[in-house]
């Protein structure tokens, strides 16, 4: 069942559930975080209105930079401004920031501890028809094993206000990851705002799913299936991948014994990455999973998509199925 | 910026020189790094560290001090020994560098070492820092000016464009670009690697102010400087034309010594040639 302490949506289960792309959570926030904070500063390489920062923009026009298609320029520069006391926030899709600029990243933000807050938009294959080429799916991977980032993946439009918020705590490097195209309204603005928590509980669990960003949705789809055939299992929204929550995740696998990660992403080295490395060290248990199994996608509706590369509640249900026989 | 007058212009070259020699000596005990690129902009450097920059050595973190960014980070020798000699650290740290446990490293990190504005190496990403720096000291009505140092080689680098770019268009004028024109890299010359020419049109095609100068030439570069801080309307740079390994005979114009350093007899024979032309730099450009 729903954790009934999360105040999560009613309506999360209806066909008629709110549905919002978590950049529009991200555009709201930086709004919010302009009136706030003098020193939110925003760039943006040429992607002002898709990656929401126009509302900012149009508030904070001094505060507000358009580099133009440069994404280099745009991480370097924020360096600057991050070292001389400014908070800035870089917007662009994510295959280009950190994709195009990763070494510019690391050199500049990542190596000097600068306080940047990188939003990589159109993440996932959830991108859609735009096809591979704008579909960020390794994203993740690319940042993780950045020394001393932080990296944030919300599951909603909500969340992913709360995220942004919350990333102004981080006194460094923080990457926030949004995806374009509308997705289920999970959360509620009384939802609290932690880097792991279960969203679906149930007695006994045979597995824990853990989910990131909007695969969350998914996972609740399986696992609403999943108790008709009396499997039961938990599902767990890891809104931050990293600094990973170790001993939360610990006590859900203690509990559970079997795991499915479940992202948006490559399945090498992102959330699964992550989790498998914690479990390798710490309590070695049964995993799979779901995402992107090394190839890319292609152009299409996101439902087909999800479909065809395995990673809709059905592909999730089989995992469940396949782990838990696993000895 | 003061006035410079002709005592003070010689102490300016007795210390580049100075700064030579310790850069031969840190070289040699460091066992790697580059020659040519530091020596080259020895001069540069003193008039920057001991005449130009608005600056405190016992406050690194001063906040109204002037920034100088260096953007090609190979050349960091000739910044720490500029840095030892005006006070940010003792001289004897010099024999440091590139090893264990160095504030020095190999390529500068701003977080090992108060005083270094950035972190650099990788080339291409000093312009846009130092832009960063400048839009902040604006947008706080700071009065303080960003100098950024670049090689001709970083020009290859399209980050460099896209910087140079955005500064046209927002008119960063409180940025000072100085090009280290000495027209050599890692693998030979740069009209060989990737012709630059005409640097100066391009930089005036990108809506900069564009001056020219003999960069081994203290007063002149001085004055290039006060110049180019005369410029309101556009960000200036000034392409400071060096000869790579400067003040040593067999490591001028040879691009060999872009990134290597003297072995003991080499370093000796350097040294010997700089102790023997202290004081007299400029009399030779006469």
């Amino acid at each position: 069942m729903l954790n009934p302490y999360l105040h999560l949506n009613p309506k999360i289960f209806d066909k008629e559930a709110e549905q919002k792309p978590t950049r529009d959570g991200f555009g709201d926030a930086l709004v919010e975080l302009g009136e706030k904070n003098k020193n939110v500063v925003v760039l943006t390489a040429d992607l002002s209105e898709s990656t929401r920062t126009d509302a900012f923009a149009k508030k904070f026009p001094d505060r507000f930079f358009e580099v133009g298609v440069a994404e280099q320029n745009m991480a370097a520069i924020a360096a600057g401004l991050a070292v001389s006391g400014k908070i800035p926030f870089i917007s662009s899709y994510a295959t280009f920031s950190p994709g195009k600029n990763w070494e510019t990243i690391r050199t500049t933000i990542i190596y000097n501890n600068a306080n940047v807050k990188i939003a990589g938009h159109h993440s996932g294959i959830v991108t859609g028809p735009d096809g591979a080429t704008h579909q960020a799916t390794e994203d993740i991977a690319i940042v993780r094993s950045w020394p001393g980032v932080q990296i944030m993946v919300p599951c909603d439009s909500i969340e992913a206000k709360k995220a942004t918020i919350e990333s102004l705590k981080h006194k460094g490097p923080s990457y926030l990851r949004f995806t374009r195209d509308k997705t289920p309204v999970m959360t509620t603005e009384k939802t609290p705002f932690k880097p792991v928590q279960t969203f679906w509980t149930s007695e006994s669990p045979k597995a824990v799913i853990f989910a990131t960003g909007h695969m969350l949705y998914h996972a609740l789809l399986a696992a609403k299936e999943l108790e008709k055939a009396k499997i039961n299992v938990l599902v767990t929204n890891v809104a931050q991948i990293k600094p990973l929550d170790e001993k939360a995740i610990i006590e859900l696998v203690k509990k559970a014994g079997k795991v499915v990660t479940v992202e948006d992403h490559q399945v090498m080295g992102g959330l699964g990455g992550a989790i498998s490395e914690l479990l390798g060290r710490e309590l070695p248990a049964p995993i799979e999973f779901i995402g992107l199994q090394d190839t890319f996608a292609e152009s299409g509706k996101p439902v087909e998509l999800m479909k065809k590369y395995k990673m809709d509640p059905t592909a999730i249900i089989s995992a469940v199925k396949k782990v838990i026989s696993r000895k | 910026m003061q006035e410079l007058h002709d005592d003070k212009l010689k102490k300016l070259e007795e210390t580049a020189n100075k700064t030579r020699q310790l850069i031969i000596e840190t070289l040699l005990e460091a066992g790697s790094g580059h020659s040519a690129g530091p020596l080259g902009m020895a001069d540069i450097f003193t008039a920057f560290y001991f005449h130009i920059l608005n600056h405190d050595p016992k406050k690194p973190d001063w906040p109204d001090r002037d920034r100088l960014v260096l953007s090609n980070g190979h050349i960091c020798p000739v910044r720490y020994v500029s840095m030892a000699l005006s006070g940010y650290f003792p001289v004897s740290e010099l024999k440091t560098l590139r090893k264990i446990n160095s504030r020095l490293q190999g390529h500068p990190h701003r977080g090992s070492l108060p005083g270094l504005e950035t972190t650099s190496g990788p080339l291409g990403e000093g312009i846009s820092q130092a832009i960063g720096m400048a839009l902040a000291a604006k947008l706080d009505n700071k009065k303080y000016h960003i100098y950024a140092v670049a090689s001709d080689g970083e020009q290859e680098e399209g980050n460099t464009w896209e910087a140079v770019m955005f500064a046209a268009k927002y008119k960063v004028n409180n940025l000072t670009l100085v090009i280290d024109r000495n027209n050599i890299q890692i693998d030979g010359f740069t009209e060989n690697v990737m012709p630059l020419e005409s640097l100066k049109a391009k930089y005036e095609a990108f809506n900069w102010e564009v001056l020219e100068v003999d960069g081994n030439n203290i007063r002149a570069f001085v004055d290039a400087v006060g110049e180019a801080r005369a410029v309101f309307e556009k960000p200036t740079v000034i392409i400071a034309h060096t000869i790579p390994g400067k003040g040593v005979d067999f490591m001028e114009n040879d691009f060999i010594w872009h990134g290597k350093p003297p072995n003991a007899e080499e370093a000796k024979k350097a040294l010997a040639e700089l102790r023997t032309l202290q004081g007299k730099i400029q009399s030779e450009h006469a």
